[in-house]
């Protein structure tokens, strides 16, 4: 997993909540069993028409966004199904970070795995990083060690992050190789475990 | 001492490794595999060289990609691969495999409980958010992505920061023709989908005592539509009687030991929990989803919402974006409301109750001519045991298609997709755009109200239905 630490970029706002991740990412391209590639699939049926021409009118299309790897959405971002394909698209398409009032749970868990930044922030916040960047292209950088995101015109906003996983993005961490450290109490668990 | 909830005691007797500033290591007793989430994970362990730690604790099948009909032939060549994968992965590792037409085979949130691998108690995963299912037991069961699969298949344990707990009483007594499905539906439909987020859930309440384990499992399975990580319900002696002489179930002393335990892991009386939610049963009819989330749903006897029952202008304009994705117009009546599909199936509604209920209203019966419809049980033995029933010709006869088991219309990765613009009742558990076929529009609802939809053609209060049966 690349670590990840200090991102400045212009932000892509996708002004929707409750972004699933079947929008994500169609159930038609998880058939494939390679964890890269997925990038040209995202959000596909909104880029997308039938004849798979480019649909001006959405964001990602757009050329002052191009390039951008810093995502900020609407409430609950990520809900629906656990495919881990959501992340693996995001990331392959160039984001590192996506921004949002609250992530579904298991997207959220994903989201670290791979190497992206989740931030929450408020409500309030979000509108106006979103209105900010609908308006006209809005760069931030973004420092998850002092956790802040900071506007082009100097507006800082902080965030909070679980350390545990805040170490874990700035080291870019294999989080299976840490857990080898404690086979000892694995093995001591399952010793004493209940089973029938 | 102190009163616990269940999730408080299942949590604390699997933590292995515990630390201040970490989350905690827990350990994992049971992982349920499928073709789509696993086989970068399989992938991921062959290149670092590592094993499976406890083939012994996994269970793999084969459900959202494959055919449920002409089998065993799969035309989809990428289909084919990832199917072709899981079996040479549980091969090379060691993985008890239920593989396409085994007669273990099916839905894997519908064969971990037929199989009895599912037990109050255990922590149970699988790269599969409606894990939530399993619940039902009195399990703490939730869904991992493809990462954390590859974590639990090396080391057979999870980190994870303790969830907050949330109570969902149900109270009181459904009404003849209400079922499980339209608890959950009304649930998310009350306080919407990101209710849940961050929490799991117990459901409570004399409502849910009255349930069966299948009906259970049904609400359970939506946890996650409403945002949970998981939902479980505390074990009682039907959950024991369902799970005595089961395949993988202890036997004779062993098991009256295991239920003694199952029994002690329910909620202690005035145990407390983060968050406390109450809706009474009395006050649900059947649900019907009219836009493109599960919580955008309402009785039977309504009509789609109009946007100044909205306040925020983001509400008003996700109303309109829904809508307009759907079909419909504003106000229109539920009853209103024509459809071309009906699709019966998917691990919220395939159990055999659930084949039953659609089929007490489709028998003796044509379904209307203008709607095509599948039934697809949940897993191989369901479809068996419906069939020594005579269901299948009773669904046969009124004419539906009856199929081979797997996750088929439920999300479309196999041929079973609908066509864009048309509508399908529905008995699974999302409605997203898209999810059943590219512009096709999914209306959720029980068994017994895709069939009554089947029949007439467009969506009917199936209590009408069922109190004329009653009255012959
Ligand atoms: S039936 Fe549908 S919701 Fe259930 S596991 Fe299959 S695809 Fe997922």
């Amino acid at each position: 997993m690349e670590p990840i630490n200090k991102i400045t970029s212009v932000i892509t706002p996708l002004d929707r909540k409750n972004v699933d991740t079947d929008q994500i990412i169609s159930k038609e391209f998880l058939k494939r069993i390679e964890r890269t590639g997925f990038g040209r699939f995202l959000f596909y049926h909104w880029r997308f028409d039938e004849q798979g021409n480019e649909n001006p009118d959405f964001v990602l299309n757009k050329p002052e966004y191009k390039g951008s790897h810093i995502l900020v959405a609407q409430d609950n971002f990520g809900c629906g199904s656990s495919r881990e394909h959501a992340p693996w698209a995001i990331l392959d398409y160039g984001f590192r970070v996506v921004i949002a009032p609250s992530f579904a749970d298991i997207f959220h868990n994903n989201c670290f795995k791979n190497g992206i930044l989740p931030i929450k922030l408020t409500e309030e916040e979000c509108d106006e990083i979103l209105s900010k960047g609908l308006n006209a292209p809005y760069s931030v950088d973004v420092n998850l060690e002092e956790q802040t995101v900071t506007g082009e015109d100097g507006k800082v906003f902080n965030f909070n992050i679980d350390p545990y996983y805040k170490e874990m993005l700035l080291n870019g961490w294999d989080e299976i190789a840490l857990t080898f450290k404690y086979e000892d109490k694995i093995s001591e668990y399952e010793a004493k475990r209940i089973a029938f | 001492m102190m009163a616990k909830n269940i999730i408080e005691k299942i949590w604390d007797t699997h933590i292995v490794h515990q630390e201040e500033g970490k989350p905690d290591l827990l350990y994992i007793d049971l992982h349920l595999i499928h073709e789509v989430t696993s086989p970068q994970a399989f992938e991921g362990l062959r290149l670092a060289g590592r094993k499976v730690r406890r083939p012994d604790l996994c269970f793999a099948t084969m459900d959202h990609n494959v055919p449920t009909k002409n089998l065993p032939t799969i035309n989809d060549p990428i289909a084919k691969k990832q199917i072709m994968t899981l079996a040479e992965n549980a091969k090379e590792f060691g993985i008890e495999l239920a593989d396409i037409g085994h007669p273990d085979q099916g839905i894997v949130h519908v064969i971990g409980p037929e199989l009895g691998l599912t037990q109050p108690g255990k922590t149970i995963v699988c790269g599969d958010s409606h894990t939530s299912t399993h619940g039902a037991f009195g399990a703490l069961a939730f869904g991992i992505g493809t990462s954390e699969v590859e974590h639990v298949l090396s080391t057979q344990t999870l980190w994870q920061n303790k969830p907050k707990t949330m109570e969902i009483r149900v109270n009181g007594q459904l009404g003849v023709g209400v079922t499980a499905k339209d608890i959950i539906l009304a649930i998310i439909a009350k306080w919407g989908i990101g209710v849940g987020t961050g929490h799991i859930v117990e459901y409570t309440g004399d409502a849910i005592r009255s349930l069966t384990m299948e009906e259970r499992m049904t609400i359970c399975n939506m946890s996650i539509e409403a945002g949970a990580k998981a939902g479980l319900i505390s074990p009682d002696e039907k959950t024991v009687e369902f799970l005595r002489d089961r395949r993988h179930a202890p036997k004779g002393e062993k098991f009256e030991e295991a239920a003694a335990y199952w029994l002690s892991l329910a909620s202690d009386p005035g145990a407390s929990y983060d968050v406390f939610l109450e809706i009474d049963a009395e006050e649900i009819e059947p649900i019907v989803t009219w836009g493109t989330n599960p919580s955008m749903g309402t009785g039977i006897s309504k009509t789609v919402p109009t946007s100044d029952q909205y306040e925020s202008e983001s509400d008003k304009q996700a109303l309109k974006k829904a809508l307009a994705y759907m079909g419909l117009e504003e106000g229109q009546p539920i009853e209103s409301i024509e459809i071309q599909h009906v699709f019966i199936g998917s691990c919220t509604n395939s159990r055999l109750s659930d084949l039953k209920a659609a089929a007490s209203i489709i028998e003796g019966k044509k379904i209307h001519p203008g709607v095509r419809g599948i039934v697809v049980p949940g897993s191989w033995s369901t479809k068996k045991a419906a069939e020594e029933e005579g269901l299948d010709k009773i669904f046969l006869d009124a004419g539906f298609e009856w199929r081979e088991s797997g996750c088929s219309a439920c999300l479309g990765m196999n041929e079973d997709t609908i066509p864009a613009g048309e509508r399908c009742a529905s008995t699974s558990n999302r409605n997203f755009e898209g999810r059943q076929g590219a512009g096709a529009r999914t209306h959720l609802v029980s068994p017994a109200m895709a069939a009554a939809a089947a029949i007439e053609g467009h969506f009917v209060d199936v209590r009408k239905y069922v109190q004329q049966a009653q009255e012959v």
